[in-house]
């Protein structure tokens, strides 16, 4: 059994060298948000009720584009075709780009949320859910990314065909997610859509590793 | 215990087992369908408080009904080509997933077409339509992922495991109903409960069903035929057949 340390460092070192991989995302993420209100007008209240699915839609546009290259440069220059070869089980690795994706594509985002509050108008209540469905809800992101990463791989046209394969599945979480802040700004309890949220994290926290790894070894083979 | 199954396996057999069924599976499910929807449209009562307008329900729920029992027979067909490396279940699976698209749109345009006279808009986003739109995403992500690879074999076996995975859709559609409240009417015909549609109603439709069923194999005995040939074209008994 590989240990997860490693890997993590591997990946936390490839992160540190090419900022641009998680910088750009996080960037697009802010611009898109800075779109809207260019876009429906200014109004403060108009901003706050279409806060919530902004935010959502914009956190998988910028997780999308991360997604791309997940797997694509250890694919191209061999390194999990020797991981498939090896023998060793390939879960390690899995986890730890996981890991690595969540802390460079979700947590900042999770930062930027005050940030993000005070560019749509979102009072105190839905921020502090806006916090809490990103905590849980971005970590889900990632599992669906590295899900579509591995699946396309290999594939000669990944990039739009990989929105395609995420899109239908993220949609669940984009409307309890969505339901949460909502129920917030209006004062009601949302404990529901926080659990639920999180039975779906970790049902695919279970699970997703499991196909990624099969996936990667289909492409290799 | 499986092993009168083992046969099946060779794509041969399945070839002319196809060849053989799909002559008796297309008349049969062209019977049907002409049965149940002649009866359905012509001569059943029209409903006391939707007229007329509900009749399309002998075409919308046979579809819908059918876009999840296809999806769920894709998803057994990709499972057992994951775990046994079954080649001809791998065929099957992209054999499977356009008809299972294209009941799917039908059940979506005949929905809308419904939902104009009854709710006065063509869609809203309740979640059994979204749940309904997202699998034909997923059949169209499949399709389009197994065409997107150079290698043809790859291309089948990741599509499989797309399937699997979508799975986890199914039963959020189905008990969309039942877990929000939706404009969506809930289930008007169940196993356990005695099923709130009239009988004389109730009979053309569960004709209509079974036609879609029927007509869904022998499609895919037609199309899993010509995967086969495909796949199969450079071995012998191919080259046989077709006389050289």
């Amino acid at each position: 059994m590989v240990t997860l340390g490693p890997f993590l460092k591997r990946e936390l070192r490839l992160l540190a060298r090419q900022k641009a991989d998680w910088l750009n995302p996080v960037l697009f993420f802010l611009i898109v948000l800075s779109l809207f209100p260019l876009g429906v007008g200014p109004e403060p209240n108009l901003l706050r009720i279409i806060a919530p699915g902004v935010i959502w839609i914009a956190a998988l546009l910028s997780v999308l584009l991360a997604a791309e290259r997940l797997f694509k440069d250890d694919y191209r220059n061999g390194v999990v075709e020797q991981l498939v070869a090896s023998r060793q089980p390939l879960l390690a690795f899995v986890l730890a780009k996981l890991l690595a994706n969540w802390l460079s594509t979700g947590l900042p985002l999770v930062l930027l949320s005050p940030l993000v509050a005070l560019l749509l108008n979102v009072d105190m209540a839905s921020f502090i859910a806006m916090v809490l469905t990103l905590l849980l809800g971005t970590p889900l992101l990632s599992l669906l990314s590295v899900l579509g990463a591995a699946l396309t791989v290999s594939a000669d046209k990944g990039g739009i065909l990989l929105a395609l394969l995420i899109l239908p599945l993220y949609i669940p979480l984009l409307i309890f997610a969505s339901a949460a802040m909502e129920a917030a700004s209006m004062a009601l309890p949302y404990h529901g859509q926080l659990a639920v949220m999180l039975a779906m994290l970790l049902f695919a926290l279970a699970l997703v590793p499991l196909a990624v790894t099969s996936a990667l070894k289909i492409n290799v083979s | 215990m499986f092993k009168w199954l083992h046969p099946y396996a060779k794509p041969e057999t399945v070839y002319h087992l196809c060849g053989r069924l799909m002559p008796w599976l297309m008349g049969t499910a062209l019977l049907l369908l002409l049965l149940g929807n002649i009866w359905g449209l012509a001569f059943t009562p029209p409903d006391y408080q939707q007229g007329d307008s509900y009749r399309i329900i002998h075409l919308h729920v046979p579809a819908a009904i059918m876009s999840m029992g296809t999806y769920s027979a894709m998803a057994i067909a990709a499972f057992i080509a994951l775990v046994w490396q079954v080649k001809v279940a791998q065929w099957s699976v992209l054999a499977i997933a356009p008809i299972g698209a294209v009941y799917t749109a039908i059940a979506l345009i005949t929905g809308m077409a419904w939902g104009k006279p009854m709710w006065g808009t063509w869609w809203v986003w309740d979640a059994r339509l979204t749940s309904e739109l997202i699998l034909l995403f997923l059949y169209l992500g499949v399709i389009a992922l197994s065409g997107a690879f150079s290698d043809r074999q790859t291309g089948a076996k990741v599509a499989s495991l797309l399937a699997v995975v979508g799975v986890i859709n199914l039963p959020i559609i189905h008990f969309s109903v039942e877990w929000w409240n939706t404009l969506h009417q809930g289930a008007s015909i169940t196993k356990f409960a005695k099923p709130s549609i009239d009988p004389s109603m109730l009979w053309p439709l569960l004709i209509s069903i079974l036609a879609f069923k029927i007509l869904m194999l022998a499609l895919l005995c037609v199309r899993l035929r010509t995967a086969i040939l495909v796949n199969e074209q450079h071995r012998p008994w191919v080259k046989a057949m077709a006389g050289d």
